[in-house]
């Protein structure tokens, strides 16, 4: 029997899975384009980035990506020895991958920032928050964008 | 133009209150292009300042991904009475402000 | 099957003798409201979280400002309008015995601007235009939608039926394909809906900025890839006019969020 393109797909991803020649390359999940990677690094420098502490909500699926409501929060008791100093939130697809820098102190009494945002695609979200013993922890979320049916020109 | 300011007006002392903010501006992202292929020059809020009886209680760096009339949510501990007041700088000498009172007994 | 649908048309026409195939029954007729999700509800839902209010506000210092030749606001004519503006919208476009013809509320805010205050009229999508059709038809938030009573007006309602049915554009569709035909299906993501015009001039997340329904139905006119009308061209006050009055019985929601 023959074998088709699809099932010679479905034996090269396998074979990827077994550890032989890599054929179809799947893209790691941790993989970041470098924009997205510089400006995470232009914020935490060279700290380790742990993940964790940080929750990220956004609608499943977004109504329109022009505005996409958003909110961040940290599990912090938010003492003055025990503090969340700063969010930083990301993204991977627009043109430029910052959407926020917001900075608390204990006085904040909670960690936790909304706003609305832009996502010109479905892509990933990042946010990362600094604590006040210097420690970078983040999480990071694939959200869903989808496209209006009728868009009109701009005037 | 126009900003919308929720702060509770009365809390008691301790208690964390949210503060929601919105203000009138386009965030014109600087990647925009009209019909003709023109670029449309980037006019953003660029920080935002919450102050509280004269200090900074929450400030927020701005991108061109927030989206029009910015919205911002944050929270604060009602300490003693006064005033808030928000200030929004931008792009093009941008700048305005707000404020809104609170009683903490 | 066939026969099925024979019964189902029959019990319909016996239910509601007045009602045209394919227009949707009274107790029917749902807002865009209806077919958001959460977040978009709670946007529109709380004041202080709805970015139309900021026009609204707008609006309402405009309605005080003394402008044009005369040196009047609306204010010096109308007083305070959350009296004398409360369901007004919710009748609009109306009649205008002048004219002889419906006008929709812009029109009438800038009839209002060159009789009564000798000022120039505000370009249509214009900021203050939006901002001061917003603070008036806020004023109706909640009233029930009767445009279209006025027996002057039956001419146009049927102008603006035949157009909402006349296919056009390229994809050679009629508004009622979709609005009247395939409501709660989708189109591409977004969820289809009715085309009540509730809650205008309204907020959209696409546009991200207070909008008219002539920039909606224009909008809607592009996307199926016909010449849209000119604003306030007579077809668009008329499609207008016939939405509100198919829209009869649904509250006022202005400012509205919409995806």
């Amino acid at each position: 029997m023959p074998t088709t393109r699809r099932q010679f797909l479905s034996l090269a991803g396998s074979a990827t899975v077994a550890g032989t020649i890599p054929i179809v390359t799947l893209r790691p999940l941790e993989a970041t384009p470098a924009m997205l990677t510089a400006a995470i690094r232009n914020v935490v420098g060279e700290a380790q980035i742990r993940t964790g502490k940080v929750k990220l909500d956004i609608p499943p699926l977004v109504e329109n990506g022009n505005t996409v409501p958003m909110t961040v929060s940290v599990a912090s008791p938010m003492t003055a020895n025990d503090y969340v100093k700063s969010i930083h939130v990301f993204n991977e697809k627009n043109p430029q991958p910052n959407i926020g820098n917001f900075h608390l102190n204990p006085s904040s009494g909670r960690a936790q920032v909304s706003t609305r945002i832009r996502l010109a695609d479905t892509q990933k979200v990042v946010a990362i928050a600094r604590l006040s013993d210097d420690t970078f922890w983040q999480v990071a979320t694939e959200i869903v964008v989808t496209l209006a049916a009728c868009t009109e020109e701009m005037n | 133009m126009a900003a919308l300011i929720n702060v509770p007006a009365k809390a008691k002392r301790g208690d964390i209150i949210e503060i929601r903010t919105l203000t009138s501006h386009i965030m014109e992202t600087g990647f925009r292009h009209t019909a003709d292929g023109q670029l449309v020059p980037r006019d953003i809020i660029t920080s935002f300042t919450c102050r509280y009886n004269g200090t900074e209680v929450f400030r927020a760096d701005l991108f061109p991904a927030i989206a029009a009339n910015p919205y911002l949510s944050f929270f604060t501990i009602a300490k003693e009475s006064g005033k808030f007041e928000f200030e929004w700088i931008g792009d093009n000498g941008y700048s305005s402000t707000a404020s809104a009172s609170i009683t903490v007994e | 099957m066939t026969l099925w649908r024979a019964i189902m048309v029959a019990a319909l026409v016996a239910a509601a003798p007045a009602l045209l195939a394919g227009e949707i029954p009274p107790d029917a007729r749902r807002s865009g409201y209806t077919f958001m999700g959460p977040d978009t509800r709670a946007m529109q839902d709380d004041d202080t979280s709805n970015p139309g209010m900021l026009f609204v506000l707008d609006g309402e210092a405009l309605w005080g400002k003394k402008t044009g030749a005369a040196g009047k606001a609306c204010a010096d004519c109308h007083g305070d309008a959350r009296g004398s503006m409360k369901g007004v919208a919710a009748r609009y476009p109306a009649f205008d015995k002048a004219l002889a013809r419906p006008v929709t509320l812009d029109q009438r805010i800038n009839l209002c601007r060159a009789d009564h205050q000798q000022a120039t009229p505000l370009p249509y999508e214009s900021r203050d235009l939006l901002a001061l059709s917003a603070f008036v038809a806020h004023q109706s938030r909640g009233v029930a939608i009767t445009a279209g009573d006025d027996p002057a007006l039956k001419p146009f309602v049927a102008q603006g039926r035949d157009l909402f049915m006349q296919r056009e554009g390229q994809l050679n569709l009629a508004c009622t394909n979709c609005h009247d035909d395939n409501f709660d299906r989708r189109l591409a993501g977004a969820p289809i809906t009715q085309a009540q015009p509730t809650g205008y001039p309204l907020y959209r997340l696409e546009w991200q900025t207070l909008g008219s329904l002539e920039r909606r139905l224009r909008s809607c006119m592009s996307g199926v890839r016909a010449q849209a009308y000119d604003y306030g061209a007579p077809e668009l006050v008329a499609l207008e006019l016939y939405l509100m009055s198919r829209a009869r019985g649904l509250p006022m929601e202005t400012p509205a969020v919409r995806p």
